[in-house]
């Protein structure tokens, strides 16, 4: 029995339920025990959520007498987790966020509902202050010969843009969502605006077919490199050095950044690669359907001739992932290319949050500003 | 560089709080109808962008852009910029390998400290660490000093065509102005674009109010410090000796934002490593004043510094 539940005693009327909800907030989070509380009619509610290793729908219990539901979790510390609520009454099954959860993430197939555990802060870096002085969004179009098509770039230009200065590039993959789900445009703005970061030019893009793009496909590399380059180089002021050009991506983004620095080695000097879907085999099959075969044949090409992709490389990826142990294997494979890699995990799973959340280490690392000397 | 006969007045950041105005009417020297000057170079090559300066100001404004005419001289004096680049890169490496023994050095104080406890043996060994720490510092400050000391005598930079033009001008500009506002930004830069052009020489003894790094600037030490940067270096260290005219005090702006004031065993260690100069918490709307005599200081308007119990008190003193 929950200690939070206990609180409300043996058999409570409704109104002490009632009562017992309006106080405090819900999910109720006691260091590490996290209990969930549910209420209406119902055969079977269950937390679902996406944290590999655990059951991934955990069932409630129904306090006794009551249409009062709860669940117990053991949280450890610093914990993120996106959850549901899965509803089984009458034959069917809704699944729902939390109604108790003011707290939300959001990704482009909705939203689910956050539990932040104990210790678990959302970074103030990542939210719009109007004191940081604010870059602007330009919109250019690339005739890709590559793809066939025309592709349209959004591209974050710093505050106090000129063209008589020159700029680092960052090309982000699935730009636009990192923007809106992991607030890229104020992580930009307040890094730059605290020196943390150069001002820098970041080009967002975004995919036709991105599971069919980003799986090591080399029309994307050759669009990077041989068509958006050129055109973000002819139209902006970009350093023109390995050092200050990077790519960043996440998921299958990452597979794309790191194939692409792969392909055309010497162009990108720095890479962001996050929650990377580094599968691979070193027997068997992958298991994982034909989507992934372009991946893992290009990830297992890689663990035989890395080569050196990229001089600098910053990985990170939850350990609530079932991709962590493709990503921790990246690693020594990444240090002993010669390259400097930084790798950090998180308590978190795989969604934009997460991702949003290494913007700060893997930006001030790969991008270092003028922070020790520029005092304002 | 030494202290002057004429007011001497260290600021914090103007972004939020300005009080550069309020500042300039408490000083006799100033009047509205003549012109202020103000050194913007640590804003590199934004430096013209000085329009809320001016607006505050309400009075006519000189910027001496100091930044573009150092790289005019640059740009025709190509053995001075090899020589500054040549002096910069030496400073960087004795940087460098400054930083490994002051990891050291910091990192014995701090685990003493840590310890906590007040017996004698424990007291002895962390005095004798921040001791050592201090040496350390003035080891370095004069092997800085030196390199710097060298490149002038060797250089001389004021006495180099493209430099000497350009000081004549500033001359003409400075007699006009009865003030000099010096704004942050980049203190390297700000610092060394300064000693080359001597803007206070050319100033001599009239009144200069600066904020940021421009207050860094005019300390005997520049200090950089960051307690919590997301990369690098974190340790507290003297990047060179600075132009001297703010005698005994350690400018800390924004010091809110980049120390950990409640830290006490921090701010112990800080105060105590660069006493007896004044820690000077340069927050938004104080002031500290020193009005040319001896190393005493005037705090106003909340002004703070770190004390070496590990308090941050209001005032100077």
């Amino acid at each position: 029995m929950s200690q939070v539940v206990q609180a409300l005693g043996p058999h409570p009327d409704p109104a002490a339920i009632e009562a017992f909800l309006a106080e405090g907030e819900f999910p109720r989070v006691e260091g590490r025990a996290v209990t969930f509380v549910w209420r209406g009619d119902a055969d079977r509610v269950e937390l679902v959520h996406w944290i590999h290793g655990l059951e991934q729908a955990q069932p409630f219990q129904r306090l006794a007498g009551t249409d009062l539901w709860f669940h117990v979790l053991d949280l450890p510390r610093r914990s993120r987790m996106e959850y549901k609520l899965a509803i089984h009454h009458g034959g069917r099954t809704t699944l729902e966020r939390d109604p108790l959860n003011p707290h939300l993430a959001q990704d482009p197939f909705g939203a689910n509902s956050v539990v932040r555990g104990d210790g678990y802060e959302p970074p103030e870096w990542a939210e719009f202050d109007d004191w940081a002085r604010h870059g602007e969004m330009r919109r250019i179009a690339v005739d890709s010969r590559a793809f066939g098509e025309r592709r349209v770039v959004d591209v974050y230009l710093p505050a106090y843009y000129r063209r008589t200065r020159r700029y680092p590039l960052l090309i982000a993959h699935d730009g636009p969502d990192y923007v809106q789900f992991a607030s890229l445009v104020h992580v930009l703005d307040n890094l730059i605006h605290r020196h943390e970061i150069p001002p820098m030019i970041v080009a967002m893009t975004r995919a036709t077919d991105r599971m069919q793009e980003y799986a090591a496909d080399r029309r994307h590399s050759d669009f990077l490199v041989d068509e958006l380059l050129p055109t973000l180089d002819a139209e902006l002021p970009l350093v023109p050095d390995t050092a200050a050009r990077g790519l960043l991506g996440a998921s299958f983004g990452a597979v794309a950044s790191l194939a692409c620095a792969w392909h055309r080695p010497g162009v990108f000097g720095r890479l962001m690669l996050q929650s990377g879907s580094f599968v691979f085999t070193d027997i068997g099959d992958h298991g994982r359907g034909p989507i992934w075969d372009p991946v893992v044949e290009f990830v297992n090409a890689f663990r035989k001739t890395p080569g050196l992709p990229a001089e600098r490389i910053h990985l990170s990826c939850g350990v609530y992932e079932g991709l962590i142990y493709y990503n921790r294997s990246l690693v020594p494979l990444l240090q002993d290319t010669g390259a400097e890699v930084r790798f950090l995990e998180a308590r978190d799973g795989h969604n934009w949050e997460n991702w949003r959340d290494h913007l700060r280490s893997g930006l001030t690392w790969l991008f270092p500003g003028p922070l020790w000397m520029t005092y304002e | 560089m030494t202290a002057r006969n004429a007011a001497t007045i260290l600021l914090g950041p103007q972004r939020r709080t300005p009080n550069v105005r309020e500042t300039l009417n408490r000083i006799p020297e100033w009047s509205r109808e003549r012109p202020t000057a103000v050194v913007t170079a640590g804003w590199e090559d934004r430096e013209l962008e000085d329009l809320p300066f001016r607006q505050h100001i309400e009075g006519p404004v000189h910027n001496l852009e100091v930044f573009h005419r150092m790289e005019k001289v640059y740009a025709s004096d190509r053995e001075l910029h090899a020589a500054v680049r040549a002096r910069h890169d030496r400073m960087r490496e004795l940087k460098d390998l400054h930083r490994i023994r002051l990891g050291h050095a910091l990192g014995a104080a701090r685990d003493l400290l840590a310890r906590g406890g007040d017996s004698k043996l424990l007291r002895d060994e962390v005095d004798d660490a921040i001791e050592s720490v201090r040496r350390l510092d003035s080891f370095h400050a004069d092997r800085m000093a030196a390199i710097q000391q060298g490149f002038q005598e060797r250089v001389r930079p004021w006495e180099r065509d493209a430099v000497a033009r350009h000081r004549e001008e500033l001359r003409s500009v400075l007699a006009e102005c009865p003030v000099l506002c010096i704004a942050g930004g980049h203190v390297g830069i700000l610092l060394s674009r300064m000693r080359l052009l001597g803007i206070l020489d050319l100033h001599a003894d009239r009144p200069v109010v600066a904020w940021s790094a421009g207050a860094m600037a005019l300390t005997e030490r520049v200090v950089l410090f960051h307690d919590s940067p997301p990369q690098g270096p974190a340790d507290p260290e003297i990047f060179e000796t600075g132009l001297g005219v703010a005698p005994g005090v350690v400018a800390l702006p924004d010091a809110d934002q980049r120390l950990r004031l409640d830290d006490r065993a921090r701010v112990a260690l800080f105060a105590r490593r660069f006493a007896p100069a004044l820690c000077a918490a340069l927050l938004p709307a104080a002031r500290f004043e020193h009005t040319g005599s001896g190393v005493a200081w005037h705090g106003a308007d909340g002004a703070r510094h770190l004390c070496t119990d590990g308090s941050v008190r209001e005032g100077a003193a």
